[in-house]
């Protein structure tokens, strides 16, 4: 069993047994206790003690002789649809700029408390994201502007608009320049806002720029097709996908709608034993590289002459013309690469985040050659999701300095802090006459403009988008505006003097413009009633047109080298976008702050990644937090950051994400690592996010500590958790990988699950039997359950402080295995990390073992077992001993070291800790108080919940009753859950296929006989060695 | 309620039902051929009448609508009634007398019409007329002033007065025998005294006098006292410390004198009828003020407390009244479980709510109060596929009906989550 068996290891501390890491694995809960302040002379002392005990006892004895008066006020006239306590859910659509998401927002008592997907989408199938499901925290930011400002003072409406009015006038009658900036906006009918202020002003233009550009494919399509756009793309299509830096299931373009194909060609089962084969071309370790088959680092100065190399190695096979770009490379797989997609012609994708037209075009000319236009891209059916336009940014950086324009409407974008030349703009905005902003908060740029009109959060808007021609979408308030705040295209409108509601406007153009594309509703009341429940509202695109290749290759390869080199020497800087953070504007939201990036898994910071070898010879070591600051100096800019050594990163690079630095955007956000966004730079006439000359970094000796939980709840000498194999070996035997502890007993070896101690619970089970089962081929690490769980479960933020000290509380984590790709019998090569090593992701949440080892070690019984096969938790009984989380093998537990809510200390805890932010809680889900253990209850109140619909309707309950959070969110489905005892459920389904296949248990030999069930991960490799 | 105020209650409806059959006696029907006295039209009707009528009409008061009693004292043609309930503005319309002055009187409120056949409404009549002819009766029981505390006897309260007279005979009975044993010894020691031929021993016995300062000092009579004492003392400390937090009679003054007593007792409004979650949510909602207005639009308008809903409403200020029943956050209860699905009475929790002018926690609302129940209760399970397959596998092995407790209704996380 154990012949093929890889080393896997979370950290590098751990793989080398750093003996400071072994002393602190070894203990469940850190030793120290650093409750008052380090700073604080003296400290609580004893007698502080006493006395806080004394008034403690007067004050308890004092509260207990009369018992609170509690006031219960119901509604004046209740609404018809609200019925307190029974939820209300609303269709609607989360846009931030380009990234789409439809969804379904939970609301109880009037108020949004949760976002789920919208399965009746065909675009993102009711998949989520982390940051979307965050987003309804960010509607109870206590940072949001209250009502409409002038130079810093309130101000009315009526008045702004008078104002504002006078002054559009004023400049249009000068025959002055106006500018619109804003990043990508879906809403057709917010366009048409922004076009009536054109008719009103003349000379208004609608400047749109994205944090993260990706005009350069624009460029490219227009060159290579005559179309500039972005064509949609379908992996679910794709037998064979090459990535080339393109994190498309965390980052780029549309990564829910991406990561929803992607995991249908990453499943397999008896039934059906094929799968993509994923090839990753990257510098920085991203989530969609440490899911890919064979994964290459590269570096980016190589990133055009390779996809040169990869476009003349499948010319060569078609018989086309090569590039004169892309000779001499030498990477790993890529001839592999080119091999198996042209033997998959028209099953292949090929996608390359670069923001250069050259290799996007190139890029281009390699799916074209292999027929991938038509089947997994499709250019009749162009996104909308980047619409920025670098050349017109550029030009109006330019205007304003030169002084030619008199007025800006910042629609809600943030150009000062993330566009490149944000400084020039600050700058050149004093020169401004008119300067108003839309934005949502004092920000980087709204601090620096006149007039202030701020628009709703997308929680209390009407409004529409469209993600695809076609596609349209619907946003709807689920609560009343909690501001005097207005929304952006009505005030365009106000200002365009058309005094229409937005709402009506919004309406009528639905009448006139999407209603007569259909023909099931005969009333355009029904139509709108419909398309308001299903949030979307799609009609089939019919254009067919065939795209011919008519791309200036000769000129594509000339741009390649100039801009690129096969070699080169110096640093490299790679900016990226984290999976949570993102570009930065929802930067002020704790939950995405703390969430652990899918692959570092450091919270609360940017840090530069490096590789291994780069500190070794610079002499750093990493031990867990522990690091060092490094001084980054690119160009006349320099700052420091800390450094965390990152297996996988490509020697001479190094990563720093962007969506960090903010200065202004409030309390959670603000000083929390510090703003590249500065360091980008323009390559070919588009902003490029990597630099590749001019790069110096040294490293310092200042210590600096990166919160970071990647080796937090570390169980040693259990090399069985991760199972894994290869497609070839899955095919012969699905069981194939199988690692499974035997016991020897007098009747011959036996299963470790044979012999137990306990009866069990299982013959108890005849009502429900709750079970999960977990898809490692499916799961990508996106973290989406983590937020999800958070949401749901009003699972507490601690803060950097608290996560350096392990205490975390999030209930479901997912753990990110590295392995080795050494051979089992090389010793001493197992003991080197691996340059570019193995990722498994493993989602682990409270196992709800049937013999639960957390239960028999209570000595207040408020662990128990319920007939459901539930692991419950009363946290009223628990007294805080914490055995159960010490005799926990999983390590699911989690221990209220504070009381987080009402409690100043955590004031970045704001769902709990302001009265805005109380609004976001589940009401149904109690907030755990100081000095009890909490862990995931599978969602027991969506599971209560469920049966009793289904009891108030007389039936049994299903799958659609009852869903836990996490597989709920999943993009992927890689989570689903269930109750075993009904047939018709999917996870008795899946249990009853993959028994005898991928399924097993997490630490299966101990008996514990949990509840959740893996499914091997299967990699789509040749052999089950690492290297090709 | 007192056994002796419920007597005198009774009393007083005997007297009265005879007053008023007596005096129904003495009425002239002019119509009176034509309505039927049977039982079935009557009972048809009553329930015609809840159904449809109740929402606007009582039998004996002014609602929305007149008292219907009225048609029967006015003595209108049934032809009459029969038209106006089936288009009450075309008799306006056509300029009846009659139904002008009384659309008139009652604001220009429109009937709305009933597509009920000449027979169905007939019965409706032969129903008012019934009721009109047996009025109900009046309650008289003494009403607890605010302030005093509730009669808690409630349900129970009959059973308990029987064990207390019983258990006052019988110490009457007890402390009778004392009494007459001790009567008894002394005429034994009395006589014995008198025998000359007593032996020294048992003279001893007879001539030994009761000594106070020898049982005080004796330890196994101070060690009992002692040992009582504690017990008593402790036993009173633990019963206050688990009364600690416990509201049980918690009666506070709500700022408006709602009475459940006139709306749930004698109106039988259905508690659903304002409590609207109580069968599809955890809450049973306190009802918001635009239910009220469903009648009081029309009904004791000038009333001081009905003034106060007037003035919530105008001055948009949302009625605050006092939270009762306070579960901790950390306990989890559902009405919709248990009144939808469980079809619990509201009584079995809220008490003789019905009774009650001012409302006070009836029961403790402690964790062993809803245990108790979930091992005592059978579960409701006609009908309900859900439980189908469960008491199948019940049956099999247990004689005993399914209660609460057999699907899991002791478990923590039914409740706390």
């Amino acid at each position: 069993m154990k012949d093929n068996k890889k080393t896997y290891w979370k950290g590098l501390e751990q793989l080398t047994n750093d003996p400071e890491f072994v002393k602190r694995s070894e203990k469940e809960f850190p030793e120290y206790l650093p409750i008052a302040e380090k700073n604080e002379e003296g400290g609580s002392s004893r007698r502080d003690f006493l006395k806080m005990m004394g008034f403690g006892i007067a004050a308890a004895s004092l509260a207990a002789c009369e018992a609170p008066v509690r006031k219960a006020i119901p509604y004046l006239n209740k609404p018809v649809d609200v019925d307190p306590g029974v939820p209300n859910y609303y269709a609607s659509t989360y846009a931030n700029g380009g990234d789409y998401c439809s969804i379904v927002v939970k609301t109880r008592e009037g108020r949004p408390i949760k976002i789920e997907g919208n399965k009746l989408s065909k675009i993102t199938k009711g998949g989520v994201s982390a940051q979307v499901e965050a987003s309804v925290l960010s509607l109870y930011d206590k940072e949001r502007l209250q009502g409409p400002l002038a130079n810093g003072k309130k101000i009315s409406w009526e008045d702004l608009d008078k104002e504002i009015i006078k002054e559009l006038d004023a400049i249009a009658s000068r025959g002055g320049q106006i500018r619109i900036v804003s990043n990508t906006v879906l809403s057709p009918t917010t366009k048409a806002a922004i076009a009536e202020l054109n008719n009103k002003y003349g000379k208004l233009e609608h400047v749109v720029y994205d944090p993260q550009s990706s005009y350069g494919m624009v460029l490219a399509n227009e060159k290579s097709f005559g179309k500039a756009v972005i064509p949609s793309y379908d992996f679910s299509k794709a037998e064979v996908i090459v990535g080339v830096g393109a994190d498309f299931l965390g980052t780029w373009l549309s990564p829910v709608e991406f990561t929803k194909q992607y995991s249908k060609t990453r499943k397999v089962s008896k039934k059906k034993p094929e799968m993509s084969r994923h090839f990753q071309f990257e510098s920085n370790l991203s989530l969609t590289g440490s899911n890919a088959d064979y994964r290459t680092t590269i570096k980016p100065s190589q990133e055009g002459q390779l996809v040169a190399a990869l476009y003349n190695l499948i010319a060569k096979k078609a018989g086309a013309p090569a590039m004169s770009a892309g000779k001499g490379l030498k990477v790993d797989n890529l001839e592999k690469a080119a091999k198996e997609l042209w033997a998959n012609r028209g099953k292949g994708l090929v996608v390359a985040s670069s923001n250069d037209e050259a290799v996007q075009m190139t890029v281009n000319a390699i799916n074209n050659l292999l027929g991938n236009y038509g089947s997994t891209i499709d250019l009749n059916l162009p996104v909308n999701y980047r619409q920025g336009d670098d050349k017109a940014m550029a030009k109006f950086v330019k205007d304003l300095q030169a002084g030619r324009v008199q007025g800006v409407i910042f629609f809600n974008s943030n150009p000062v802090y993330d566009y490149k030349d944000g400084a020039a703009i600050g700058k050149a905005l004093s020169k401004v006459k008119l300067t108003i902003a839309t934005n949502d908060r004092m920000d980087e740029t709204t601090s620096l403009v006149k007039y202030v009109a701020p628009d709703h959060h997308f929680l209390e808007s009407w409004n529409d988008a469209e993600p695809k021609p076609g596609h349209y979408s619907l946003s709807q308030p689920s609560i009343t505006p909690l501001f005097k705040t207005r929304q952006a295209g009505e005030s365009f409108l106000a200002w365009a003097g058309n005094k229409t509601e937005f709402y009506s406007y919004l309406n009528n153009r639905w009448k006139s413009d999407h209603f007569p594309q259909q023909s099931k509703q005969s009333s355009f009341d029904t139509f709108w009633k419909q398309s308001l429940y299903d949030g979307v509202f799609e009609v089939p695109v019919k254009e067919n047109a065939v795209f011919a290749f008519a791309g200036n290759l000769s000129g594509a390869a000339s741009a390649i080298n100039k801009n690129y080199k096969t070699n080169n020497s110096g640093v490299e800087v790679i900016l990226y976008q984290k999976v949570g953070i993102g570009s930065g504007n929802q930067a002020n939201n704790p939950w995405l702050q703390e969430m652990p990036d899918p692959i570092t898994k450091a919270t609360w910071d940017n840090y530069l990644t490096v590789s291994q070898s780069w500190a070794n010879e610079n002499g750093i070591k990493v031990i867990e937090e522990n690091t060092v600051l490094a001084n980054v100096t690119v160009g006349n800019q320099s700052f420091k950051v800390p450094v965390i050594v990152q297996p996988g990163q490509a020697d001479g690079t190094v990563g720093l994400a962007l969506g960090y630095g903010r200065t202004k955007a409030g309390k959670v956000a603000n000083g929390v690592g510090v703003n590249v966004y500065p360091l980008a730079n323009e390559v070919n006439g588009t902003v490029n996010y990597t630099i590749t000359s001019g790069v110096k970094i040294e490293a310092t000796t200042e210590a600096h500590t990166v919160a970071r939980t990647q080796t937090h709840e570390t169980y040693m000498e259990r090399h069985n958790v991760i199972q894994e194999t290869v497609l070839s070996e899955y095919k012969k035997d699905p069981k194939a990988g199988l690692d499974q502890m035997m016991i020897a007993t007098s009747q011959g070896t036996k299963k470790a699950t044979a012999i137990s101690l306990w009866k069990g619970h299982k013959q108890s089970y005849n009502n429900h039997h709750w079970m999960m089962a977990i898809d490692m081929n499916a799961c990508t690490g996106c973290g989406a359950c983590t937020v999800a769980c958070q949401v749901e479960n009003n699972v507490p933020v601690v803060g950097r402080d608290e996560v350096i000290n392990r205490r975390e509380m999030h209930w479901i984590r997912i753990d990110r295995y590295y392995s080795s790709d050494a051979a089992p019998e090389d010793l001493q090569g197992l003991e080197v990390a691996s340059k570019n090593p193995e990722v498994t992701f493993q989602p682990v949440m409270c196992q709800q073992c049937n013999n639960a080892p957390c239960e028999t070690v209570c000595p207040v019984a408020a662990t128990t077992h319920s007939t459901e096969g539930l692991n419950m938790m009363a946290y009223n009984r628990c007294i805080g001993t914490r055995y159960c989380a010490n005799n926990c093998p999983y390590k699911v537990r989690r221990f209220n070291w504070f009381k987080y809510f009402e409690n100043d200390k955590f004031d970045k805890n704001t769902p709990m800790n302001n009265d805005l932010g109380r609004m976001v809680l589940n009401p149904d889900v109690v907030v755990r108080s100081r000095g009890v253990m909490e862990k995931c209850t599978f969602c027991v109140q969506r599971i209560q919940y469920g049966k009793l619909s289904a009891k108030k309707e007389g039936r049994r309950p299903t799958d659609e009753d009852i869903n836990t959070a996490c597989a709920q969110a999943c993009p992927a489905d890689a989570i689903v859950f269930g109750d075993v005892l009904n047939p018709e459920s999917k996870v008795a389904k899946i249990m009853k296929e993959e028994e005898e296949g991928r399924a097993y248990a997490m630490l299966e030999e101990l008996n514990v006989s949990p509840n959740v069930y893996y499914l091997r991960k299967v990699r789509n490799k040749d052999t089950q060695k690492n290297k090709a | 309620m007192s056994l002796k105020n419920s007597f005198a209650g009774y009393a007083l409806a005997l007297v009265l039902t005879c007053a008023t059959l007596l005096s129904a006696g003495t009425t002239v029907f002019a119509q009176a051929d034509q309505i039927p006295t049977d039982e079935q039209a009557i009972s048809n009707g009553k329930a015609l009448f809840e159904d449809n009528c109740t929402v606007c009409h009582s039998v004996h008061e002014r609602v929305v609508g007149p008292a219907l009693k009225q048609v029967i004292e006015e003595n209108r043609s049934l032809p009459w009634i029969i038209s106006f309930v089936q288009n009450s503005q075309k008799v306006i319309q056509s300029g009846d007398k009659d139904a002008v002055a009384l659309y008139n009187e009652f604001n220009k409120t429109e009937m709305p019409s009933f597509a009920f056949s000449p027979e169905q409404i007939t019965s409706i009549v032969a129903y008012i007329k019934h009721e009109t002819e047996n009025p109900p009766v009046k309650e008289v029981a003494e009403v607890p002033e605010g302030g005093t505390g509730p009669a808690v006897s409630g349900g129970t309260g009959v059973s308990s007065e029987y064990l207390t007279i019983l258990l006052v005979v019988l110490l009457v009975v007890l402390v009778l025998i004392l009494i007459v044993l001790a009567l008894i010894v002394s005429v034994l020691t009395g006589y014995l005294k008198k025998d000359q031929q007593l032996e020294e021993a048992d003279r001893e016995i007879v001539e030994s006098k009761f000594d106070l300062q020898k049982l005080l000092t004796n330890k196994a009579f101070l060690g009992f006292v002692v040992f009582a004492f504690t017990a008593i003392v402790l036993k009173t400390v633990i019963d206050g410390l688990f009364m600690v937090g416990i509201q049980q009679n918690y009666q506070p003054k709500q700022p408006i004198a709602f009475s459940h007593k006139i709306h749930a007792g004698q109106m039988e409004i259905d508690c659903n009828y304002c409590h609207t979650g109580v069968r599809k949510s955890k809450s049973a909602n306190i009802p918001s003020a635009n239910i009220c207005m469903n009648c009081h639009t029309e009904i004791k308008k000038d009333s001081p407390e009905i003034q106060k809903i007037y003035a919530a409403l105008e001055n948009d200020q949302p009625i605050e009244w006092v939270r009762i029943h306070n579960l901790p956050d950390l306990a989890y209860f559902n009405h919709s479980q248990h009144v939808k699905v469980g079809e619990v009475e509201c009584q079995t929790c809220h008490g003789p709510i019905e009774t009650m002018d001012v409302v006070y926690q009836y029961a403790d609302l402690t964790m062993g109060w809803c245990i108790n129940c979930h091992r005592e209760t059978e579960l409701n399970t006609e009908g309900n596929d859900y439980y189908t397959k469960l008491v199948q596998l019940h049956n099999e092995h247990s004689k005993e009906p399914m209660k609460v407790v057999d699907i899991g209704g002791l478990e923590c996380a039914k409740c706390h989550y």
